[in-house]
């Protein structure tokens, strides 16, 4: 008997269909891993297990855990189940957590909620739970606040809470999509660790392939609210039948087509540039100390270039990134595009200034929703000293909407019309528009699905071979970097700790963090797809 | 949170400081003569000047600053032109009407604002919902002079529950006061009360679907218990901004009230002193009413750091 049997489970929130035919098994001891892209169904499907749905969702069919169809139980019945049969483990560790209560209170209430015992009893059993997760008692005692733990360690707060009671089922719904690698390399292992000591059975929700490939036992594939294929791990790739999923392994390691564009001429020069922020004072009179962000860092860009930027969340990227574009002033040091500086005394240097754009990672935020497109693509037009007016201006728009794929008539709708791929397009178009050298992306593809992700990688080396356009390309996912620069720099506390082509800096890393960063990154299984 | 506590005394410091300098400041600068306004037109010049000696006209304006200053922090707020009383013993015994109306206002607003909110939100969408909103909405909109008037119509005259106004005062039973200033209580409390609900519901709305609530309720706790343990707590930081707002509404603001129900309070003082011009009064009086705003917004700080750790640690 299965410890959890899903048959021909169907989902509808508010009559939209969400879920149709879904069945699926996990054993005790076994770990499932469901892959799909943002709008599949995966995560309502995990939702669905633990009841705790949306108003206004029916399901139907069977969802047998431990012998019980959970379709079936009253609220309270619900209440008993989850925590104690089944443990959950969410995506956003930073909000994942009461921010006003301790963590040791956070993990004992697991306990209290279903057990009859001492508060004494159940914080000494959230100690031994949050040892289990690695957070040792005499390093991070219970007292502690979730603001005073990186999101790694909240992560591990959130795993302590799941296990506390040791759940037949753990469910982890994309548990590490908002961690650095190396930080997800270890909460993997940490989970498996538990799965296997425990023998809990595992439904892993993600959406990374390479990530399930490493972990599952079992691997589902779904697409649009159904199952197109499952398997063994070990052997689906190589068996897979379905369109969807052979896709869906192309994308993940998809490599665009870019011809060498780069010279010799610099474009954009970085020397010795330090920034700091100051912290806030200790003591009420204590002097202001200060936080090296970004130390005594070099580097040049070459025009046509195409260079990647990578290193952990807090390395100093964003600042590096918001010194180049002129938005905070450096402490020291030259930053110099085509030779022009970027700061004009303390003022950004306009003219060189409308020679850079950048695109963002998030395609939702980047946005005012309350303007139609023409009007956010000309945007940067006030970086000109005589924009284009009239039909030159319209002329100008269709052309940047046009060249990332998009037609003349998108200029009149609003953002919350096109997806996130698609918005993503309009980002490149408003950086477009005003013809820059160069182009930031600052995890530019990171928030996109796997096959909208290599459409924009395509779009990006189209547009550098057509336009001649150099990039920096900001990101921590090793593998996209790898597949569309010439160059790469390593970042690690402010500092540039390794440098060179990128071929080279993968496949014989020098520095040992960079040595690190490339094996925690996860794998996707070598195998030639027809 | 020692740091935070003296940061916070250090601003109401500078807030006192600052306040007291605008308000002495805007009499002084006002052109014109203080006590030739004081007496009007047909003043003669030798009430004037004995006027201007009392006021302490006479010197230069640190020096004036200063005094007025001094003598607050010794308790000595001048003499009432107009009563020829010191003005210290007037605000004293109306401090005793305004100060209990305001806390019985504030009580009975958050005593009907938690539950009407907390209610409204757990049943998001429901008739509950809907009838806490519509009823809320009208409480904003209706005027409470007019609200008191209606009470006054309906309990007072009509039912004879309550007396139409007066003060029975504290000598006459501590019942017999509270009832007397039960219906302008009510009067106050009752905007107050439909502004806090509303503020508790789409805070705790927001604090709900938050992903620690998600983290709760797969934890096992029910809805109820979630919402109680998790989401209250967290949504309380809007709210006691705005009860600190209200407080300081409550105390300055019940001038029409206090004239509806002919309740001798501070705001009835000040009304008065503005129509005698008496100065003397209305600048003490006003110092105080800000001097009570400061401190309660200075409570409300330091509650906001029994609610949330982050503010204890990082100040």
């Amino acid at each position: 008997m299965s410890l959890l049997q899903i048959e021909n489970l169907d989902l509808d929130i508010h009559g939209t269909p969400i879920l149709r035919g879904i069945s699926l098994s996990v054993q005790a001891g076994e770990i499932v891993g469901v892959i799909g892209e943002s709008g599949s169904g995966k995560s309502m499907t995990a939702f669905v297990v633990m009841q705790l749905l949306p108003d206004g969702a029916t399901c139907s069919g069977k969802v047998i855990l431990n012998q019980e169809d959970v379709l079936t139980l009253d609220e309270d019945s619900l209440c008993k189940l989850r925590g104690a049969q089944v443990g959950m483990v969410f995506q956003e560790p930073m909000t994942a957590l009461n921010p006003i209560q301790t963590i040791g209170d956070q993990v004992a209430e697991t306990i209290l909620i279903h057990e009859k015992v001492s508060r004494a009893e159940a914080r000494d059993r959230a100690r031994i739970a949050l040892a289990r997760a690695e957070l040792p008692e005499d390093k991070f005692p219970l007292s502690r606040y979730p603001f005073e733990l990186s999101g790694g360690q909240r992560q591990r707060v959130v795993i302590a809470m799941a296990i506390a009671l040791r759940p037949k089922l753990l469910i982890a719904d994309e548990p590490t999509t908002a961690l650095d690698v190396t930080t997800q390399a270890q909460i993997l292992t940490l989970l498996k660790k538990l799965v296997r000591e425990d023998g809990m059975g595992m439904l892993m929700i993600t959406h990374d392939l390479a990530v399930v490939s490493d972990m599952a036992d079992e691997i589902v594939i779904m697409e649009k609210g159904r199952i197109v294929e499952a398997g063994p791990a070990k052997t689906l790739f190589q068996t897979m039948k379905h369109p969807y999923s052979i896709a869906l392994f192309k994308a993940s390691g998809h490599v665009p087509v870019r011809t060498n564009t780069a010279t010799d001429v610099p474009l954009l020069e970085v020397e010795n540039v330090v920034r700091d922020y100051a912290l806030p004072r200790t003591k009420l009179f204590a002097p202001v100390s200060y936080f090296r962000a970004v130390n005594n860092v070099n580097f040049t860009i070459e025009r046509g270039e195409s260079l990647g930027l990578v290193g952990e969340s807090g390395c100093g990227k964003s600042t590096l990134t918001r010194a180049i574009l002129g938005l905070e002033e450096v402490q020291s040091g030259d930053i110099r595009l085509g030779g022009q500086p970027v700061f004009a005394g303390h003022k950004v240097n306009r003219a060189v200034r409308r020679r850079m754009q950048v695109v963002f990672q998030d395609p939702y935020g980047s946005f005012n929703p309350r303007h139609k497109v023409a009007r956010l693509v000309s945007e940067p037009f006030h970086l000109l000293d005589e924009p284009p007016k009239g039909a030159q201006k319209n002329a100008a728009i269709t052309r940047s909407l046009e060249s990332v794929g998009l037609t003349e008539r998108d200029a009149d709708k609003y953002i919350h019309e096109f997806s996130g791929g698609q918005r993503q397009r309009i980002a490149i178009a408003r950086a477009l528009i005003i013809n820059p050298d160069l182009i930031i992306l600052d995890e530019a593809v990171s928030a996109l699905d796997v096959s909208i992700r290599a459409q924009i990688l395509d779009l990006l080396a189209q547009l550098a071979k057509d336009l001649g356009l150099t990039y920096l390309f900001i990101s921590h996912d090793l593998s996209v970097v790898r597949s569309i620069t010439d160059r790469v720099l390593v970042m690690k506390s402010g500092e540039i700790v390794e440098q060179g082509p990128t071929k080279q800096v993968f496949d014989a890393p020098r520095h040992p963090y960079t040595k690190s960063l490339i094996a925690a990154a996860p794998r996707l299984p070598e195998i030639s797809v027809a | 949170m020692l740091r935070y506590v003296i940061k916070r005394l250090l601003s109401l410091m500078i807030s006192l400081i600052v306040a007291s300098a605008v308000i002495f400041l805007a009499i002084e600068v006002v052109p014109g003569d203080p006590a030739a306004y004081m007496l009007g037109l047909n003043a003669q010049e030798d009430t004037l000047a004995a006027l201007r000696e009392q006021l302490g006209l006479n010197g230069t304006i640190a020096q004036r600053y200063g005094d007025w200053i001094s003598g607050m922090l010794v308790g000595d707020f001048g003499t009432s032109y107009t009563y020829r009383t010191p003005v210290v013993e007037m605000i004293r015994e109306r401090m005793w009407i305004s100060l209990p109306l305001a806390i019985y206002a504030l009580a009975l607003s958050t005593l009907i604002a938690f539950p009407a909110g907390i209610w409204a939100a757990s049943k998001r969408g429901s008739v509950t919902d809907i009838s806490v909103m519509g009823v809320t909405q009208l409480g904003v909109a209706i005027p409470n002079f007019w609200f008191a008037m209606l009470m006054v119509l309906v309990f007072a005259i009509n039912l004879r529950w309550f007396s139409a106004g007066g003060f029975s005062g504290w000598d006459s039973g501590f019942f017999a006061a509270v009832k007397s200033l039960t219906l302008p209580a009510i009067a106050l409390a009752l905007p107050q009360a439909s502004i806090l609900a509303r503020v508790m519901r789409s805070s705790l709305l927001d604090t709900l679907s938050e992903d620690f609530i998600r983290t709760a309720r797969a934890k096992g706790l029910s809805k109820r218990q979630a919402l109680r343990r998790h989401a209250l707590r967290n949504a309380l930081i809007p709210v006691l901004t705005i009860i600190g707002l209200q407080f300081s509404f409550l105390m300055a603001g019940a001038i029409i009230i206090e004239n509806v129900f002919f309740l001798p309070g501070l705001g009835r003082l000040v009304f008065q002193s503005i129509s005698a011009r008496d100065l003397i009064v209305v600048e003490s009086v006003v110092m105080l009413l800000v001097f009570a705003v400061i401190v309660v917004n200075f409570a409300v700080d330091i509650a906001y750091a029994f609610v949330d750790p982050r503010l204890r640690v990082q100040g």
